[in-house]
């Protein structure tokens, strides 16, 4: 211990933070971190922003000690961001202000799970997958799959209503939590929701869940778990184009079967992910549909038939059926590990994440490539077609000069013909800093008033992760100094 | 989009008095009973866009629960909201799930886009038109079961679901419900009388024949499984379990009661006592309904942790 101790004993800064000392006091010296590599570490987390450098770096054990953490913080006026494995792609973890970070990865515990009410409870910083693995053997899983779901926690996932290809058939976060232990941002504790039918209350479990840290901080959550389906069948369709792509999935959809996912890729990406996992991807397609079927022997029949139907009545030139469980695996793997393929591509990348109606998508594509076009980019797609829920990924070279700028206003297209096709900002990544100023786009002033005012009934001195998701005239008027996202918080 | 029938309803509701909407009265006294002296309205009627290739259809609150569901069965579609009478704005104000919960979703997930008429008077958009958004905070949520006290609703879209080309009940004397919950892949509903067992099955007929069969491995007391037109027949009032408290239930309590295995929810010819709030939880409900309601104009004498008809 001593050793770590001088390891870390690096130059001070020139005042030492006044809450340091009584953060130590209240959970010992191994657990929080002022460094300044921990902080400007924690100044990112997987998307293309940084805040400033965060303030003293917490790692709490317990419900108890997140409440002191809390409390501390109120006592000398300063806001509190949580975080779990930093994965979330809309910056809604990075610090703004210094402000004490309470990092919840230490609070990792499988508490219980009880097959009778379908439930288990976790700490939030129980990995996602860690979380189905443990299950699989009881013939369960947790159904939100976020392709992050290796690294993210699910108190992230409740975070930001953290979806994943299969909430197509299956829902988002939201429709898998039954009740939360919540430390509010005055540090009281607050269970919300329950494991009863109708819990007593207006449902803040719903109205808590995606709030981005901003109305408090999960300590305690319990999941529904969900029955592992019979059988599942997936199916790899080619196109020519991924217009007929998606205009399948829309046909999919109006012909009344609802798949566990249909996941679609472009001709770029799909090159890229099959040269790292090799999974036999069609590399002549101008895209793949990648679509499963879950549930009972003869229901998934039927309906991955009418998938293959519709698929060529749709111009599909090959389908493949995965004939094995390893097979299948592939052509999961080589979907969810798309985004790091993409690194073979580009250095950076920006994913934007907004949802249109699915018959809107066609069309809604071809402008995206025309956006990425006009801006000298490169755009690559691999999305949640099934819902609609697109996310183009604008590859670039920070380091080049006006990338960033080009990039940025790319990306502020797109949100706008989303918008104009009837759809809205964000599927499943949440606003954070990236589309908190976009929310006018959406919303009227009165909308947004209505949404700040749930937010100040959670959190009335504006403490909770300040900065994230409401624009600043309809937020805590104690960070109107931070009225645009900052400059230099792009890359 | 500013919509007449939306903006005559905020005129109505206007930004002074008590005020409530008067639906089809079927659970009017859920929450409590209204206190005398609020102004009566009705809200808006009717279906505005089903949208069968999107799986949602947007309808004004004062739209029949049953006219919504026949409109969309001719797509072969339906939605979340009870079967039981009532309309679309109260149906989502009471937030009560169809005894068929498991198979049908509950009404907590199928609301996609919320407007209503705030206690100021103004038209108010919370969640969006489609089937999946995380864009802000979630009003939609909070909104299902709220009794109309945070604002009132006058126009809805909803998540709209196949309907399953076969669907069958089957009745059993002497089984134990719990075990035909746990056989069974995705039943629609498992309700228990405490004498009978009722089951629900719906998907393709090869597949409901084939959890029929799985379901007659659950010794009953003699008689097998039979099929019947209908489940039970639901007491009036609603009483809340978690799913496991369900093998304890007490019928000198309850009365008649079916109950919805798996689920919680207990229908029981006894009404059930107010349910107590956590200091805590109550204080900040109260901050949310005052956030919202500042003068308590909405709906008053509501109150939500009553479940009481």
């Amino acid at each position: 211990m001593a050793s770590r101790a001088t390891r870390r004993a690096r130059p001070q800064p020139a005042a030492p933070d006044p809450i340091v000392a009584a953060l130590v006091g209240v959970l010992g010296r191994d657990r929080v971190r002022d460094d300044a590599a921990e902080r400007s570490l924690l100044a990112h987390d997987a998307s293309v922003f940084s805040g400033g450098a965060a303030g003293p770096v917490c790692f709490p054990t317990s419900t108890e000690e997140v409440q002191a953490v809390v409390r501390t913080a109120v006592a000398h006026g300063r806001a509190v961001v949580p975080r779990g494995a930093g994965t979330g792609l809309a910056g809604g973890a990075i610090p703004l202000g210094r402000p004490v970070v309470v990092v919840t990865t230490k609070m990792n515990r499988i508490l219980d799970v009880d097959l009778d009410d379908r439930v288990a409870w976790v700490e939030p910083g129980v990995v996602n997958l860690d979380l189905t693995t443990y299950l699989r053997p009881l013939g369960y899983h947790f159904a939100p799959d976020p392709s992050s779901q290796q690294a993210c926690t699910i108190g992230g996932n409740v975070a930001n209503n953290s979806g994943g290809p299969h909430c197509l058939a299956y829902g988002v976060t939201g429709q898998h939590v039954l009740a939360l232990d919540v430390v509010l941002p005055d540090g009281e504790l607050v269970r919300l929701g329950g494991l009863d039918a109708e819990p007593p209350a207006y449902d803040l479990r719903g109205a808590f869940i995606g709030g981005e840290g901003t109305l408090g901080i999960a300590t305690l959550i319990a999941v529904r778990i969900t029955k592992n389906p019979l059988r599942v069948r997936t199916l790899l369709l080619a196109f020519d184009t991924i217009e007929d792509a998606a205009t399948t999935v829309g046909s999919v959809i109006a012909a009344g079967i609802v798949p566990a996912a249909m996941e679609v890729m472009d001709r770029r990406i799909t090159a890229a992910v099959e040269s790292f996992v090799h999974a036999g991807y069609p590399l002549d397609a101008g895209a793949v549909l990648l679509v499963e079927v879950d549930g009972p022997e003869e229901g998934t029949a039927v309906d991955a038939e009418r998938v293959v139907e519709i698929g060529r009545a749709n111009g599909a030139t090959t389908v493949r059926v995965a004939a094995t469980e390893e097979e299948r695996a592939l052509l999961w793997k080589g979907r969810k590990t798309a985004f790091g393929a993409v690194a073979k591509i580009a250095p950076s990348y920006y994913l934007q994440d907004t949802v249109v109606p699915r018959s809107a998508l066609p069309g809604v594509l071809q402008s995206v490539y025309e956006i990425a076009e006009r801006h000298d980019l490169m755009v690559v797609n691999v999305f949640h077609a099934g819902d609609g829920n697109l996310h183009p990924l604008l590859l670039f070279d920070s380091r080049e000069h006006g990338a960033i700028e080009r990039v940025h206003a790319a990306g502020r297209e797109i949100v706008e013909v989303s918008l104009a096709a009837g759809g809205v900002l964000s599927g499943e990544h949440g606003i954070g800093v990236e589309k908190r100023d976009y929310m006018p786009l959406q919303f009227s002033d009165v909308d947004l008033d209505h949404q700040n005012r749930l937010r100040r009934a959670f959190d009335p001195a504006c403490r909770a992760n300040p900065g994230k998701v409401l624009p600043s005239g309809h937020s805590c008027a104690d960070i109107q100094a931070l009225e645009r996202v900052p400059a230099g918080l792009w890359g | 989009m500013a919509d007449d029938a939306l903006e005559a309803f905020a005129t109505e509701v206007g930004a002074r008095g008590p005020v409530a909407v008067e639906g089809a009265r079927t659970r009017w006294s859920t929450g409590g009973e209204l206190e005398p002296g609020a102004r009566l309205l009705r809200a808006p009627e009717g279906i505005v866009e089903h949208r069968p290739e999107e799986m949602t259809v947007r309808v004004r609150a004062g739209t029949p629960v049953d006219e919504l569901h026949c409109e969309l069965a001719a797509f072969g579609q339906r939605t979340a909201l009870p079967r039981r009478g009532g309309t679309v704005g109260g149906a989502l104000a009471v937030g009560e799930d169809d005894v068929c919960a498991l198979g049908r979703g509950r009404v907590r997930d199928a609301l996609l886009q919320v407007r209503y008429v705030s206690a100021e008077g103004a038209v108010v958009t919370g969640g969006g038109p489609t089937v999946k958004n995380v864009t802000g905070y979630d009003l939609c949520r909070l909104f299902v079961g709220s009794l109309g006290t945070l604002g009132l609703i006058g126009e809805v879209i909803l998540r709209t679901n196949p309907v399953p080309p076969v669907s069958r009940w089957l009745r059993a004397d002497g089984t134990d419900p719990f075990a035909a919950l746990d056989v069974l892949f995705r039943p629609s509903a498992v309700l228990f009388d405490g004498r009978a067992t009722w089951v629900h099955l719906e998907g393709h007929a090869a597949d409901v024949e084939a959890e029929r069969r799985t379901l007659s491995a659950v010794p009953t007391a003699g008689g097998g499984w039979t099929e019947c037109e209908d489940g039970p027949v639901l007491p009036p009032h609603r009483w809340s379990f978690r799913p496991s408290e369900l093998r304890q239930l007490d019928g000198a309590v309850l009365g008649a009661y079916v109950a919805s295995v798996g689920v919680g929810t207990v229908f029981a010819s006894h009404s059930p006592p107010p349910r107590p709030q956590a200091p805590a939880l109550r204080a900040l409900a109260e901050r949310v309904k005052h956030a919202f309601d500042p003068g308590g104009r909405l709906n008053p004498g509501r109150h939500v942790a009553l479940l009481a008809p």
